[in-house]
């Protein structure tokens, strides 16, 4: 995974509230193999909407996305986190996440960041026309007119976002614990740690 | 002896803790990982990015199950038939690929021992008691039934074992279901396992394991077992588990991939010490009389919208809180019932008897009993009989169970999880209803608009024969 330290970029100002994981990354999109590709099928819905930021040739390509309070509600799709990532957007502010959707965002390096009504408002004018940075080390969300906002994050989430850890990697550094249970295992319960062959 | 007297589930537990964190949660080492082909290509794929290994290839079994068509896969001259559906089909070229490019045992979709992930399992002896089992599916509850800790992981939860054969997991809260008494002439597992979802709801089992305790699971067959701890997940719990006993040694004994000699004598032995102590507390206890258990049916979209067959259809306003209400009014409308309806005069124009929860050979010979010397009544547009494996398939052929499905007007398919849910072509039309001995009934779940009615393989046949949902009591 990616090592976040700073993102700074435009920002889609789509700002809507409750966005559940079907308008992320509708279900038909879901018979896949692979991770890749579902960008386009990220919010295929709103996409057909007259005046839509995601068409919108001034944000193309931007790797934040502004979005209202519950963001990620609905089914558990780790999906919706592939889609977003495939369509380049690596960081996303909202007020507030759905559990499922903010553990499926940082198993896959996606930073979600929190922020309270008032500053996504502002956020949502200053990103029509200019870059936004949101800076991990610091906590902080800039803009290049001297607002500031911080924000809270998990200290375990933020060191491994920072360093670019995903909890396999994390869990395979755990390989003299594993190695040393299954060592066990052999004498105290061959039965199940002798495995078939291919 | 130890000191504190533990459950069943304390015992699994204990038995395969890799380390203790801080943060209340352990990693948990996985003795049998089974894979199919619609939640593990991306899990594959991100090894391949990652340049990682399967840690234990020898602990992994791979099977397709979810979305291959049920009709013929070989054509007469034995070459294998091309699968319409490109996503489909896309799906099982991923899993021919992956399983032998990471080394992992891998049973063809046109191999006599294919089918569902979860029959395949027990039947080979894959699935073992005092196992950690997990896989890609909601059901895998199911190999509880061998006294094994199984349950459903999400895709990157299946990158995580297959790379580190661990999960990190927080220890479940446990849960008795208690059975007092015998069940009544005609009363199958699955009637009964509906009936206590019925009774503890769909968050009953939240944050829990649940046993399963009594006389009536110590007299269950294995099958039984497996058909309610499959459905265990539809009360919310994690996992649903029986104690091995002799009937799950006797049953295991010579399975394909179960241990041998000297190792089948030690597991044995350690099996036999797995159940709880006398004196374990359970954090949360409930008990059923089981003389209250009728042949059970659903009514709505919901698992735990049961009734007995000579009930009605509840009325919302019946329901203490108002979420319930709503949901009941929704379900209502769904299903195109009436609150007061007789569950015995509702029609349905197709029948499933299939899915992980119900397609063994007792529940295929329960199907046959019903369907002997009848015929499938005129209203009834769609019925198949979706043995649960190949070996399943052999079995009942060689008994002459297939040959009574097809006298009676009903198909014989090929195995695979078929009309439970609506990935393959087997599906039912919006509008209509399905007599159905699969898992869920949620709205959509067999095909958009499709009516699901949750049934016990002798209530299926029984509903097959009168074209209704049907006491099977009054065809015997
Ligand atoms: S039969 Fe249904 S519940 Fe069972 S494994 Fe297949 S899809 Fe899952």
């Amino acid at each position: 995974m990616k090592a976040i330290k700073e993102i700074s970029g435009k920002a889609y100002p789509f700002g809507r509230k409750n966005v559940d994981t079907d308008v992320v990354i509708p279900a038909h999109w879901l018979k896949t193999i692979s991770r890749e590709g579902l960008g386009k099928g990220c919010f295929e819905t709103v996409r057909k909407e007259p005046g839509n930021v995601f068409e919108d040739e001034a944000y193309k390509g931007s790797p934040i996305l502004i979005a209202g309070d519950n963001f990620g509600c609905g089914s558990s799709r780790e999906h919706a986190a592939w889609a977003l990532l495939d369509m380049g957007i690596t960081a996303v502010i909202a007020p507030s996440y759905s559990d499922i959707f903010s553990g499926n965002a940082f198993k896959n390096g996606i930073l979600a960041v929190a922020l309270p009504q008032d500053a996504i408002d502002r956020l949502m004018e200053v990103a029509k026309t200019d870059p936004i940075t949101i800076d991990l080390e610091h906590q902080t969300v800039t803009t290049p007119f001297q607002d500031r906002f911080t924000f809270e994050i998990d200290p375990f989430r933020k060191h491994c976002l920072l360093n670019g850890l995903d909890e396999v990697g994390l869990t395979m550094a755990r390989n003299t614990a594993i190695s040393s249970y299954e060592d066990k295992a052999r004498d105290a319960l061959p039965f199940l740690a002798k495995g078939i062959a291919a | 002896m130890t000191a504190n007297p533990r459950t069943l589930y304390e015992k699994i537990w204990d038995a395969h803790v890799v380390e203790r964190q801080d943060d209340g949660t352990s990693l948990i080492y996985i003795d049998r990982h089974l894979v199919h082909e619609v939640t593990s290509p991306q899990a594959f794929e991100a090894l391949r990015v990652a340049g990682r290994k399967v840690r234990r290839p020898d602990l992994t079994l791979a099977v397709p199950d979810h979305n291959l068509p049920t009709t013929a896969r070989l054509d007469s001259a034995g070459k294998r038939l091309p699968i319409a559906d490109a996503e489909s089909a896309q799906q099982l070229a991923a899993l021919e690929a992956n399983a032998p490019a990471f080394g992992i045992r891998y049973i063809g979709a046109t191999d006599r021992e294919q089918g569902i992930v979860h029959v395949v399992g027990p039947e080979q002896g894959f699935s073992l008691p005092g196992a950690t089992i997990v896989c890609g599916d909601s059901h895998t509850s199911c190999h509880g039934g061998l006294g094994a800790l199984a349950f459903g992981i999400g895709t990157s939860e299946v990158e995580h074992v297959l790379a580190t054969q661990t999960l990190l997991l927080t220890q479940s809260k446990t849960m008795e279901v208690r059975v007092e008494g015998d069940l009544g002439v005609g009363i199958t597992p699955k009637d009964l396992v509906l009936h206590i979802i019925g009774v503890i709801g769909t968050a009953g089992g939240t944050g829990h394991v649940i046993e399963f305790r009594g006389k009536v699971f110590e007299e269950m067959s294995i099958e039984g077992r497996l058909t309610v701890c499959n459905m265990s997940i539809e009360g919310g719990a994690r996992a649903g588990l029986v104690a091995p006993d002799d009937k799950t040694i006797a049953y295991l004994k010579g399975r394909p991939l179960a241990p041998k000699g000297d190792d089948w004598d030690k597991a044995v032995a350690w099996w036999k010490s797995l159940a709880t102590d006398p004196g374990a507390k359970f954090d949360k206890s409930v008990v059923i009389q089981a003389a209250d258990v009728q042949p059970t049916v659903t009514w709505g979209t919901s698992p735990e919208d049961t009734v007995a067959i000579g009930g009605v259809v509840p009325a919302p306003e019946s329901f203490a809180d108002a979420s319930k209400q709503d949901a009941a009014r929704k379900s209502l409308d769904y299903m195109g019932l009436e609150p007061g309806q007789r569950m015995d005069e509702v029609e349905v124009q197709n029948v499933f008897i299939g899915s992980c929860t119900n397609s063994r050979i007792e529940d295929l010979r329960a199907a046959a009993a019903v369907l002997k010397g009848r015929k499938k009544a005129a209203g009834v547009k769609w019925a198949i009989v979706v043995p649960g494996s190949g070996l399943v398939k052999a079995q009942a052929e060689a008994e002459g169970l297939d040959k009574v499905f097809i006298e009676a007007g009903l198909e014989w398919r090929e195995p695979g999880c078929s009309a439970c849910l609506g990935m393959n072509p087997d599906k039912v039309p919006a509008g209509e209803r399905c007599a159905s001995t699969s898992n869920r009934n949620f709205v959509g779940r067999q095909g958009p608009g499709a009516r699901t009615h949750l049934v016990s393989p002798a209530m299926a046949a029984a509903a097959a024969v009168t074209g209704k949902l049907t006491d099977v009591r009054t065809l015997v």
